[in-house]
């Protein structure tokens, strides 16, 4: 019945309509992979060919490879994305419990304090971060990075898993009660595998901003040792602007993970943003 | 301990005195939320009201917003700034979110074959980091290496080449454009997700009233999506009134050709930290962080106590 209402004309420009958008998104994506693995002359000449036997060069990769330490800038991003995922996680779920289960003077407010974060961008309180961080000696520290986004992802995460935590049973956390377990572990063993799923969706959430981030690396940790990959990039690119097959592999080289990342879970996070609605 | 909390806990539980658990469940999260963002964030706006003099910072009042405002280096920096924000704001008003709800509608048609591949596809702009966008962008759009030219050859449209991002009249348009480029995919998700939780029975009453296609577009289904529209519109409005990466990336933190780019963060940030032979000025830095901060608040309740308020909620 659905297909009936919409007649063949219509849906193939339905089609036509999204399959012209979906070339908008992906071609510069596929340019730049494509041409990372040209030589320089080919590059200029047929940009708009894929790499051939005759083009293929891997020059700019071991440019990139051999002068900018992108094994240690990645390194440094997973440490910082992964250590503040963890941390927003814990701690979201920790006080999204607290939030949703008890109820004591000040709860609301709390919560609402909590939800500020949402919509004020951290970034506006960058003078005072920097005067804290320099205060505490951790500049330069890739621990400055960590605090910062977990004070960033927090707001968010406690929101939603609140809003999801309000949707365990009363039922076993009563029975579990009866069993003698602990408030600590009602939350650990029968609150947290249940809210699993809306734990993928805050952990997705909040790594993107993170591993995107170039301000607060720029501010708070531009140091050679604790550059993310994307203030490496950044760095990196605007020294070899003129090496068009060393820019191009660095971006490509910045591309992939996510690119990686994305394949593998992009059903997962798009469930999440569409929260359950997509059939 | 635990044990005997647990017991008071289900007997009586409004009348236990201290429940430390609470506490303990509360605390890392508030802890470090208030640390690094609510102190910080009350100390710049306090710092907004402060000027170094000779290594001592002094109370002066409102004489930094003075300053900003009517200062005649200043307030030409400033209000160009602003002035630029406010348009970087309405193309993305005007061109991303109108591209997202189009592309929401088209992908919600019921059975549409390869509606995952648009969407994933059309999604992962959106992930890539500014610094990648900016950089993939500044080439793509370079006369050096001809893309851009060579396309607009194959439609015959040749002429209409020039290197935007150089030029002060067209730069800023196009650094709009590849935000939007970038973003089109949130508001795509939100409208989408919110269009297919319209009832079927709402559509198939419609449709016995004999409203489709367009129609029903614009007389049903336009009206209950109203409120995610709002939400993309708040959300469009933090991230650009607060946006640095992209510009700084394509434009450098000068935000070229000629100032033509500035926006807030931007300006903000070569305050701060200083640039060539300028030096950083930390007050002034707060005080346009302040400004900042008080566009965004006043956008956001506008959201909360006008807008959203008003908005019919419909229930199903």
């Amino acid at each position: 019945m659905a297909n009936a209402r919409i007649s063949r004309t219509r849906l193939t420009f339905v089609h036509v309509a999204l399959i012209i958008y979906t070339i908008i998104a992906l071609f510069p994506v596929v340019l730049t992979i494509m041409n990372s693995f040209k030589t320089r002359n080919d590059i200029f000449r047929s940009p708009l060919t894929p790499p051939l036997p005759s083009t293929f060069s891997l020059t700019g990769y071991n440019t990139v490879l051999g002068q900018g330490d992108f094994i240690g800038y990645f390194q440094n991003s997973l440490i910082v994305t992964v250590a503040s995922i963890f941390c927003v996680l814990l701690f979201g779920a920790m006080a999204a419990f607290a939030l949703s289960e008890y109820r004591f003077r000040g709860n609301l407010l709390m919560g609402l304090y909590l939800a500020l974060g949402i919509m004020i961008p951290i970034r506006l309180g960058t003078i005072g971060i920097l005067q804290e961080m320099v205060a505490l000696n951790l500049v330069n520290t890739l621990v400055s990075l960590v605090l910062v986004y977990t004070a960033q992802g927090l707001p968010l995460a406690v929101f939603i898993l609140s809003e999801f935590m309000r949707t365990v049973s009363d039922d076993l956390k009563s029975a579990g009660r009866i069993d003698g377990l602990s408030e600590y572990a009602i939350f650990f063993r029968l609150v947290l595998p249940l809210v699993r799923p809306a734990m993928a969706t805050v952990a997705v959430f909040t790594m993107i901003p993170i591993w995107n981030d170039l301000w607060f690396p720029l501010i708070l940790a531009p140091g050679e040792k604790t550059k993310t990959v994307t203030l490496g990039a950044q760095t990196f690119i605007g020294q070899f602007v003129t090496d068009w097959n060393a820019v191009l592999s660095a971006l490509s080289l910045a591309i992939f993970p996510v690119l990686v990342l994305y394949v593998l879970f992009s059903r997962q996070l798009i469930r999440g943003i569409t929260a359950g609605a997509v059939k | 301990m635990q044990g005997e909390q647990m017991e008071s806990d289900v007997a009586m539980p409004r009348r236990q005195p201290i429940r430390w658990h609470i506490a303990v469940f509360l605390a890392p999260a508030v802890l470090v939320y208030t640390a690094i963002m609510i102190l910080p964030l009350g100390g710049t706006l306090f710092l907004s009201f402060y000027k170094e003099v000779q290594g001592v910072e002094v109370f002066v009042g409102l004489d930094n917003f003075r300053t900003l405002f009517g200062n005649e280096r200043w307030a030409a920096d400033f209000w160009n700034a602003l002035k630029n924000n406010v348009i970087f704001f309405i193309i993305h008003m005007l061109v991303q979110n109108p591209i997202g709800v189009a592309l929401a509608a088209l992908l919600s048609i019921p059975k549409l074959r390869f509606a995952g591949f648009y969407r994933t596809a059309i999604f992962l702009p959106t992930l890539l980091s500014f610094v990648i966008v900016g950089f993939i962008w500044k080439l793509i759009l370079s006369p050096i290496w001809g893309v851009t030219p060579y396309l607009l050859s194959l439609v015959e449209l040749k002429f209409l080449f020039a290197p935007w991002l150089g030029k002060p009249g067209s730069a800023l348009i196009a650094v709009s454009l590849i935000s939007v480029w970038q973003y089109v995919g949130i508001p795509m998700m939100l409208i989408y997700a919110a269009l297919l939780n319209i009832p079927d029975e709402v559509l198939e009453a419609a449709e016995c009233d004999g409203i489709t296609g367009w129609s029903q577009f614009w007389k049903i289904k336009l009206p209950l999506i109203l409120p995610s529209i709002g939400i993309i519109s708040i959300l469009t409005f933090v991230g650009n009134f607060n946006a640095f990466d992209l510009i700084y990336t394509v434009q450098g933190a000068l935000a070229g050709p000629d100032g033509s780019t500035d926006i807030l963060g931007t300006l903000l940030y070569r305050t701060f930290f200083g640039f060539q032979l300028q030096l950083g000025d930390r007050t002034m830095g707060a005080t346009i962080a302040t400004v900042m901060f008080l566009i965004i608040l006043a956008g956001v309740s506008l959201y909360l106590f006008g807008i959203q308020r008003r908005m019919r909620r419909y229930q199903f």
